[in-house]
């Protein structure tokens, strides 16, 4: 079971509240649990990654184990605490006023 | 009794004010969307519960939200409902994929940058939605990078119009400094292979035959400020209004410079007779008098607040030139707010409803044409966008 922690606003938009589990078969990647994520709640298509480019937004990072992994390669394992489902992985939107 | 429904498009939300045809007490639901910015939304001619809304983040992208009940509840077309499993999911209300396809004829991929070089036509959201005057499941849609996009499934898919880009004068448009934005489409009942779009800093454009081909109509607008003040193309216009019962005459703000044409904007002429200052964003034309024409004067285009500290907006009766100020009910003292583009409406009311929202978060109405005006609400985040439908 893999964990995700959305940002406010997604959370809003997916209407859940707290973390998202999510069932992953094969490789644990940003690319898979994204599907997966797109998958489960479709209102979230193009709002983590574009819609044309599938790359990641730019104000959006993903955050796990305390390391930063959003220029990892979109198919590069993810941590195995995090494949595991010890630690989630966390999508966080940037700090900005306004 | 007529219930009136005022729609308001802000930075952090959306609200929706109703009220009898009195237009006196008002009740207010919001925020709907809470957090985003709502750029623009607007109900079906044709079935006013069906109300579309631009919903975007600068983290998160486009959305688009429509609601089937006037508003008390909201869908992402395509984006509502879990996929059965092994489905893919859709999801692609919010996708706006720019026509590069062959049958263009034309690669339309880039448009002219703020220093002059090219760049690559980019989407980042949806400014205006204007829902079709026959069909509730057909909407256009102008966004940014200047682009217009239609649905016929009730924002379920988009797909672009791509005539417009494709007519051959794209790589001039340039972005203003609120983007390259196309942010008003008037469609015309009496004419439906006839629209009018106009795009900041392009022009405007019209096409005669339902979108395949367009051109500019912007021959007599004059601006000092670029190139070739007279050029066919890369004037800022900030908004266009027209009265349904007379397609012909449309009246537009432009960057400075209050315009009317008599020919759907095959030529154009100033009409800013007496304003104060000729510079502002939000144009309308009352419902039942086509040549009563509302314009909020805004003071330049370094200061993008209302002349003096007063909120006055200014009503020509004559189509122009002559302008009268309006001001009872309205702050007339230490007052610096802006007034956008789609930030103004008129209701079909008997006497005719005037709306308009500030970057403040007021939102006045007059219900006598503009004689005498109240607040609705006072205290919204910046007002981006109001619409308003009068329901039987």
């Amino acid at each position: 079971m893999i964990r995700v922690v959305l940002p406010p606003h997604l959370r809003g938009l997916a209407k859940v509240s707290g973390e998202v589990e999510l069932e992953i078969a094969g490789p644990v990647t940003q690319r898979s649990v994204v599907d997966a994520l797109e998958a489960r709640y479709p209102v979230l298509c193009g709002t983590i990654r574009d819609h044309v480019t599938q790359t990641r937004r730019p104000f959006l990072r993903f955050f796990a184990c305390g390391e930063d992994l959003s220029h990892e390669q979109p198919d590069a394992p993810l941590p195995a605490a995090v494949a595991s489902g010890a630690e989630p992985l966390l999508i966080v939107g940037a700090i900005a006023g306004g | 009794m007529s219930e009136v429904r005022v729609l308001v498009g802000t930075r952090k939300g959306a609200f929706i004010l109703t009220s009898d045809g009195k237009r006196q007490n008002w009740q207010v639901s919001g925020p709907h969307f809470a957090g985003w910015e709502i750029y623009h939304l607007k109900g079906s001619p044709v079935d006013p519960k069906r109300i579309y809304a631009s919903q975007s983040s600068g983290w998160f992208g486009q959305l688009l939200q429509r609601s089937d009940d006037g508003g008390k509840t909201w869908n992402t077309p395509g984006g509502e409902k879990l996929p059965k499993p092994g489905e893919f999911p859709t999801g692609t209300s919010n996708k706006f994929v720019y026509d590069t396809s062959a049958e263009t004829g034309k690669p339309l991929t880039t448009h002219q940058w703020y220093d002059g070089t090219q760049h690559p036509w980019e989407f980042k959201r949806v400014w205006h939605l204007e829902p079709s005057l026959t069909d509730p499941d057909t909407v256009y849609a102008g966004v940014e990078d200047a682009a217009l996009f239609r649905t016929t499934d009730g924002a379920h898919t988009w797909h672009e119009v791509s005539g417009l880009r494709g007519h051959g004068t794209g790589p001039k448009w340039q972005p203003g400094a609120g983007g390259l934005c196309l942010h008003t489409i008037i469609l015309d009942k009496s004419n439906p292979q006839r629209i009018v779009i106009a795009i900041s800093a392009a022009g405007s454009f019209r096409t005669d035959d339902g979108g395949k081909t367009w051109r500019p109509i912007n021959k007599g607008l004059h601006s000092p400020y670029i190139p070739d003040p007279n050029a066919e193309i890369g004037h800022c216009v900030h908004h266009v209004a027209m009265n349904p019962s007379r397609p012909n005459v449309l009246f537009m703000q432009k960057h400075w410079d209050v315009m009317r044409s008599d020919n759907a904007g095959d030529s154009w002429h100033e009409v800013s007779g007496n304003l104060p200052t000729d510079f502002g964003f939000a144009i309308d034309v009352h419902a039942h008098e086509p040549d009563t024409v509302y314009v909020v004067p805004i003071k330049s285009d370094g200061e993008h607040f209302v002349m003096d500290g007063k909120l006055r907006v200014y009503r020509s009766r004559s189509g122009g030139n002559e302008w009268e100020p309006l001001t009872k009910g309205l702050p007339q003292r230490d007052c610096y707010v802006n007034i956008l583009r789609d930030a103004m409406a008129v209701d079909s009311l008997d006497k005719c409803g005037i709306y308009f929202g500030t970057t403040g978060g007021q939102v006045y109405c007059s219900a006598d044409a503009g004689d005498n005006w109240a607040p609705i609400v006072r205290d919204l985040p910046a007002v981006l966008s109001v619409e308003v439908q009068a329901i039987p």
